[in-house]
């Protein structure tokens, strides 16, 4: 540890100040990349891949490149302090997989872009409401992810709410997959619509997997 | 100084040396091996903590040590320190964790076994007690800190960082408040058997600081106990830190300070008179072993999660090094003893004489121990306490205090206050009344300790003994080491 004897520099802890502010801002990107997915997706079903959706799919990059360096940061802070030594591995894993969770949200929105699905409209509140469930899996997932910094007895609550919205994602997407199969849809259109199913599903699925190892996190944390 | 006196002294350092290598990784062990402190911000702390502790605080168990044993002779104070070193450093190597206490403890009995000094058999009880008292208090107060910390961090919600940053610092404080209790506490382990025969005199640093010989001696011991934190701890540290059971940070700190809690209750004069003055119960002032109360703090954590931690195994293992090292050390030291007395030609003890004369009888009945014991022996005299004793015991069995008292009262202590020794007495510690009563005595000489203790008390009071309660320990103990100090200072032949 490292003490100052700059007055403007005299807070003992600063430099942990500064790091927290930072795993805030970290997480506000996952949170914030979940809102720019949900209405990307609702402007491309209505209007197609324009210019809105690609300023959003700009604003998803920036918005991912920024948590990116925000995660490089806290690492490199996290071991040049030597901070946290019993949970730093943890720590990094968590942070690891919420990136993960960006890397996916920003992956299905370039593949939209490039693939441009053609989403007949009778299947569009399926892909709307299977979006807004993924979402707030993912933000429950972000709340567990907080909680295990601040209030490690919440994370309890919010990976609960993981596992229900990630139920709910699964449902919502094989009811979805089944209305695609049963209309009268070519087999390759079909394939193409069930392939963007899956890829949202996944973010539910990978929020669950970060719930569970949370879970043990948790268990760790307590002293 | 004498180049001899340096070179016996040199086992007490090596004592110290190993004491430092082991016990303050009891100390720093737990933040050292969770990788929160850094080793040389540990070992620096500690380091000046430990020296602060033996030098301000160190006085109040060596005085326990000193009633044990008194070892009277400089090369009987250094077998008896080389021979815990070398249990202490054996053990270590042996890949058992050991007890600093324990060692000289058993190296003190086995110098009274080879003079035939009687061993107090209370005041052994006392330290074997606390040496069952120590782990299981520990516990407790881990226990209790433990609670106490879960529910004030479940309360509080810190953020992990923030956790994590309190708790680096909490480390750092507990850690410099156990190096100074460990300083306060085992410094009497060190150098407590040189004591009585210590080479140094009184050294003013100003005018209203001095730096008394005893503290010169432990400001010595507690040097070589930081140089065994630098050179040595660091892989103990490692080891304590990571193979005990495994730890939080948290867990580390509760206890890093149950460990020091318990040391600092075992040493600290001023709480013994503040809880005097309270009317509470005191608690003995011994020197209690480190690695048994940091023990103690992680078996009560691991106990308290149900048990299923702690690797009963290495327990038992350890509970046999206790065991075997007061013995390992007595056996090493009477050894030691004997081929430095017989080869090497050095006092390992001072001869003595014990002496029943009538007025000594006289005093003795009158201080309760019964006639019966040693009204045949009057006129004769005896080569050592242990001799002295046989001769009582065979006559009636007497208990502890009366063994004392008769050992005190026969022990023939020649002295004679002259003028020239009195213009050379150092008066700093006496008050002005003690100072003119002493002087008074002038020309006077005596055959027994007490005699001249009791010349002192008729012409004042302050020169005095209180009655025996805990709340006037601490001005009876005074008084024993001034009168302590004045017959080794006018001792004639």
């Amino acid at each position: 540890m490292r003490f100052s004897l700059n007055p403007k520099k005299l807070t003992l802890f600063n430099k942990t100040r500064v790091l927290e502010q930072q795993i805030d801002e970290f997480f506000d990107k996952v949170s914030e990349l979940g809102l720019v997915f949900s209405s990307a997706l609702e402007v491309y079903l209505t209007d197609g891949a324009n210019d809105e959706f690609d300023a959003f799919l700009q604003q998803a990059a920036s918005i991912e490149g920024k948590g990116d360096t925000l995660r490089r940061t806290i690492e490199v802070e996290l071991y040049a302090q030597t901070l946290i030594p019993d949970l730093r591995g943890d720590v990094l894993r968590l942070l690891e997989d919420m990136d993960h969770l960006m890397n996916v949200y920003e992956g299905n929105l370039f593949r939209i872009s490039i693939q441009q699905p053609d989403v007949p409209e009778e299947f569009h509140s399926g892909y709307l409401e299977l979006t807004r469930t993924v979402v707030t899996c993912v933000e429950s997932v972000v709340l567990a992810a907080r909680s295990f910094f601040r209030d490690i007895n919440a994370v309890r609550d919010h990976n609960a709410k993981v596992i229900f919205y990630e139920t709910e994602a699964d449902k919502k997407g094989t009811r979805l997959q089944r209305a695609i199969f049963a209309s009268d849809l070519s087999l390759d259109r079909k394939m193409h619509l069930r392939y963007f199913v899956e890829r949202i599903d996944e973010l539910a699925n990978s929020a669950e997997d970060v719930a569970d190892t949370l879970a043990i996190y948790a268990i760790k944390r307590r002293i | 100084m004498d180049l001899t006196v340096l070179i016996l002294l040199g086992s007490g350092l090596f004592l110290g040396w190993s004491l430092g290598a082991n016990d303050a990784a009891n100390v720093f062990g737990t933040a050292v091996g969770t990788r929160m402190v850094r080793f040389g911000t540990a070992a620096a702390v500690c380091s000046v903590f430990v020296i602060l502790g033996a030098v301000v605080s160190g006085a109040g168990a060596a005085h326990t040590l000193s009633k044990l044993g008194s070892i009277d002779a400089i090369a009987g104070s250094f077998m008896a320190a080389l021979a815990a070193a070398i249990t202490v450093y054996g053990m270590t190597r042996s890949g058992l964790p050991v007890s600093t206490s324990q060692a000289i403890v058993g190296a003190i009995i086995g110098w009274n076994l080879f003079s035939n000094s009687v061993t107090d058999t209370q005041v052994l009880l006392k330290i074997m007690f606390t040496w069952m008292a120590c782990p299981i208090l520990a516990g407790l107060i881990a226990v209790i800190l433990f609670k106490l910390v879960r529910w004030i961090l479940n309360k509080a919600n810190l953020h992990l960082l923030r956790l994590d940053a309190y708790t680096r610092l909490a480390l750092i404080g507990a850690g410099a408040f156990g190096a100074y209790s460990l300083g306060a506490n085992n410094i009497a382990n060190v150098m407590g058997v040189f004591v009585p025969v210590s080479p140094f005199t009184d050294f003013a640093l100003t005018e209203q600081f001095t730096l008394t010989s005893v503290q010169q001696l432990f400001l010595l011991g507690s040097i070589a106990i930081a140089v065994g934190v630098f050179t040595y701890s660091k892989r103990v540290m490692l080891t304590v830190g990571n193979e005990l059971m495994p730890m939080s940070p948290v867990t580390a700190w509760v206890v890093v300070v149950a460990h020091s809690i318990v040391l600092f209750l075992f040493s600290s004069q001023g709480l013994e008179h503040a809880l005097a003055e309270a009317g509470l119960p005191t608690i003995p002032l011994v020197p209690v072993s480190s690695s048994q109360a940091v023990i103690g703090a992680v078996i009560g954590l691991g106990l308290l999660r149900g048990g299923r931690n702690i690797r009963w195994g290495l327990l038992v293992q350890i509970g046999t090094g206790w065991v075997i090292t007061p013995f390992l050390a007595a056996a090493m030291c009477f050894v030691g003893l004997f081929f430095l007395q017989n080869v090497f030609d050095q006092q390992v003890h001072k001869s003595l004489r014990f002496e029943l004369t009538p007025r000594v009888v006289e005093r003795m009945s009158e201080q309760g121990v019964p006639k019966a014991a040693y009204a045949d022996l009057v006129g004769r005299s005896y080569e050592s306490s242990g001799a002295l004793l046989d001769a009582m015991t065979k006559g009636m069995p007497l208990t502890g205090k009366q063994t004392r008292t008769a050992i005190d009262h026969a022990r023939i202590q020649h002295t004679e206050i002259t003028e020239i020794k009195l213009s050379r007495y150092d008066f700093s510690r006496l008050s002005e009344v003690q100072r003119i009563a002493l002087q008074k005595l002038a020309g006077q000489q005596y055959q027994y300790a007490w005699e001249l203790a009791e010349a002192l008390s008729a012409l004042s009071p302050q020169w005095r003994r209180l009655p025996t309660i805990a709340l006037n320990r601490r001005f009876n103990k005074r008084l024993d080491e001034d009168l302590a100090y004045l017959i080794q200072t006018f001792e004639s032949r």
